[in-house]
């Protein structure tokens, strides 16, 4: 083995005490020597594992030669080869649970900061040129409508119109990006670059259709009627509540709708922008996802002096990234382990005053292959708060599966998806992302999408089922 | 796109526009509604679709100027466009033949009651029409609502229009009438659908309210307009925004819709000096 250093190559980042009060972004990205030193890391190894880790296989050693070598342009062409949405992916992805788990060095040291390098090359697209457009095949003459604008609908989109069909995007919302632009907060994914990543895909061809309810302003059957097929990316949108007593008192949020008030409707910029928000002084969040540090790292932000996660088990049970909880601590978000709500209280306005938990104890694993916890009786205990978010997790929004004889679904209510190619029970409908998997990640819903757009492609050509 | 082709003044801070929007008239059904945006800047909320032409591709909006956007959006005039319009949205209203069905509108309600009123007239139900608000300037729609109606009762508080009182005294009376009443609908400040719903309690005549909770999406994704309905947590944009109004925490609904009070306030004030600000630029 060539003499390595040891570490990842640094990146610069705002100080926890100056980040939490503003909502940029929190790392501020390799310079090119930076860049070019980490990318000199890289063993290139022949076998890569690196890329069998990444789910849309993207061809890690040869963009990182690239980087090397300083050739930045011919890096960010192999990065687009496979992925359309580097500075999105390089920024949210768990790198440690894919590509950067598997890396050779990964054994001795700190993995290559993959992920740091796919964002720097994005980045560096974005400053330095403008982002070329490939040569596009003949067109087939097939029409794809694709419902919904989050990760798996803009893969989806990007990689039919690079196979010749025409790809119509339908967005709910006023603004595409779906959980790119509602749910993941500014300082951890500026807007500006979700838009760039869209506009691109829009340069490729790519209709964006916003304001447009599938299941209500069309039916997915009426969409079959003009499209030869049609893929659901609408992801899970439901917000899951607890039902605990005092629940529906004001000051009591769904992540969803903290998020969505503060990062879709900016409604940390109030008065500026409309929206309003509670913002809150003592903020609890319940639950221990990427989605609940977001909330609680939103709080800070918002100007609480205490920002406390409420979470069932302990931190070792945590789904959130460590990276995420990390800077969550860093910035002084506090956490409440093996703790559970188990009712809100409310004053005589109904607006919440305190959150009532009990005390938990891990018992023996559930199926989940985590410790359950399980409630110790009699200890319940107050806490003061007059803001919560609840950010236990969600489900597929019912509005298509109600609305779509002969689509099957689960009980737990997402759609019924081959997980190879996305074929669900309805004939020309595909299905890839959380719709099918209930909530996961990003990037996990891009790789559902290419394989899906792969699938696609085949039953344009074939016709058959 | 969204583009106001008629606007009309209906009353005192009440104006109707007649929007170009092909896409939702084609499947907008009565009890629906939609949710707009009037600019980057602007909130997102729900208005109801008081009525629409699948012909003319248009559909009709009636706003009350209460807060910000509201008042905002009366500044728009025919030509300009709503930048965002979203829907149809809600669980249609449940329409059939039950008989006798009685249809009260409060204020600003009697413009989402009026597409309903029409469905139900034309189901060949025998339409009871009780529209009131607080005085004469705040009513509107009394012809409209007439043509649908075999029978119109106007209510004002201050009795400037119609007999004096609230729409419950004028229920009360035709219960005590011994008229049949198969079913009411009733839409207006949640303070009125929960008197309506007292009122018909007793007798036992299935009531129908129809809430307009605070939404931010209107789609099911946000869980801002939770209602509780029949002890249970139910979302007014897609469970709704009908439900039985006996089993509705109306106490409840009318907390939440003060959660922004003071910020809306603030939104208000904001609003006065940019829009004065820039009357002012206009003027230089």
């Amino acid at each position: 083995m060539p003499k390595v250093a040891p570490k990842k190559t640094p990146m610069p980042e705002q100080s926890a005490e100056v980040r939490k009060k503003n909502f940029d972004e929190v790392p501020l990205g390799y310079s090119e020597d930076m860049a070019v030193a980490e990318a000199e890391r890289c063993l290139q190894c022949k076998n890569k594992p690196c890329v069998a880790g990444c789910p849309v296989e993207i061809d890690i050693p040869a963009f990182i030669k690239k980087i090397a070598e300083r050739d930045f342009e011919a890096s960010i062409r192999i990065m687009k080869e496979k992925n359309l949405l580097p500075a999105v992916c390089g920024r949210v992805c768990p790198q440690e649970e894919q590509c950067e788990k598997v890396c050779v060095l990964a054994n001795k040291f700190e993995p290559v900061g993959i992920g740091r390098l796919e964002r720097f090359i994005a980045d560096w697209e974005a400053g330095h040129m403008t982002a070329e457009v490939p040569e596009l095949p003949l067109a087939t003459g097939k029409k794809v409508a694709v419902v919904g604008s989050g990760p798996a609908g803009l893969i989806v989109a990007g990689d039919l119109v690079q196979m010749g069909h025409s790809a119509t995007i339908f967005e709910a919302l006023h603004e595409p990006g779906g959980v790119l632009v509602y749910g993941i907060p500014e300082f951890r994914l500026p807007k500006e670059i979700v838009f760039r990543e869209v506009d691109y895909l829009k340069k490729l061809g790519v209709e964006v259709i916003t304001n447009f309810v599938v299941g209500r302003t069309r039916t997915v059957d009426e969409l079959l009627e003009e499209f030869d097929a049609v893929f659901l990316g609408t992801g899970a949108g439901l917000p899951w509540f607890m039902f605990v007593p005092g629940e529906n008192s004001m000051g009591v949020y769904s992540a969803n709708e903290y998020l969505t008030r503060s990062n879709l409707m900016k409604a940390y910029k109030f008065p500026e922008y409309d929206t309003p928000i509670a913002k809150g002084k003592r903020v609890a969040t319940v639950g221990g996802g990427n989605v609940a540090m977001d909330a609680a790292r939103t709080a800070l932000r918002l100007g609480a002096d205490e920002s406390i996660v409420i979470y069932r088990r302990s931190r070792e049970e945590m789904p959130a990234r460590d990276e995420e909880i990390e800077r969550a601590e860093e910035e002084g978000v506090k956490f409440q382990f093996l703790t559970n709500p188990v009712a809100y209280h409310a004053d005589g306005n109904g607006w919440v005053t305190d959150v009532e938990c009990i005390r938990m104890e891990l018992g023996a694993p559930d199926a989940s292959g985590r410790r359950r916890p399980v409630e110790i009786p009699d200890s319940n205990f107050k806490t003061p708060i007059d803001t919560v978010v609840v950010a236990i997790g969600n489900s597929p929004n019912p509005l298509i599966a109600q609305t779509t004889p002969g689509l099957k679904t689960t009980r737990w209510g997402t759609v019924e998806a081959d997980p190879e190619t996305g074929r669900t029970s309805k004939k020309g409908v595909f299905a890839g992302g959380d719709i099918v998997t209930g909530a996961a990640t990003v990037i996990l819903a891009m790789g559902a999408a290419r394989l899906s757009a792969r699938s696609i492609d085949e039953y344009l050509k074939t016709g058959t089922w | 796109m969204n583009k106001i082709i008629e606007k009309i003044v209906l009353s005192k801070d009440v104006k109707q526009y007649i929007v170009e929007c092909s896409a939702i008239a084609q499947k907008a059904l009565a009890g629906q509604f939609v949710v707009i945006r009037i600019c980057e800047t602007g909130e997102r909320i729900p208005l109801t679709i008081a009525d629409s032409d699948k012909a003319e591709g248009t559909i009709t909006l009636i706003v009350q100027e209460v807060g910000k956007t509201t008042r905002q959006m009366g500044f728009l005039e025919v030509g300009d466009s709503i930048l965002d319009i979203a829907g149809p949205l809600g669980t249609p209203s449940e329409i059939e033949h039950f008989g006798t069905v009685v249809m009260i509108g409060g204020g600003i309600g009697i413009a989402p009651l009026y597409p309903i009123t029409k469905a139900m007239k034309a189901a060949g139900n025998k339409v009871i029409s009780i529209i009131g608000a607080r005085c004469a300037d705040l009513l509107f729609y009394q012809d409209l609502m007439a043509a649908q109606s075999d029978m119109i009762i106007e209510t004002t508080d201050d009795g400037t229009c119609g007999r004096q009182g609230f729409v419950t005294d004028a229920l009360s009376e035709l219960i005590e009438s011994g008229e049949r009443i198969d079913r009411v609908v009733a839409i207006g400040p949640a303070i009125m659908m929960k008197m309506v719903a007292e009122t018909t309690r007793p007798h036992g005549i299935p009531t129908i309210a129809s809430l307009n909770s605070i939404m931010v999406d209107g789609t099911g994704m946000c869980g801002a307009c939770r209602v509780e309905v029949g002890g249970e947590t139910k979302f007014a944009c897609v469970d709704g925004p009908d439900f039985d109004a006996h089993a509705v925490n109306f106490d409840l609904l009318i907390q939440r819709l003060a959660m922004y009070l003071p910020e809306e306030k603030i939104a208000d004030e904001h609003f006065c000096r940019c829009s004065s600000a820039k009357e002012g630029e206009k003027n230089a």
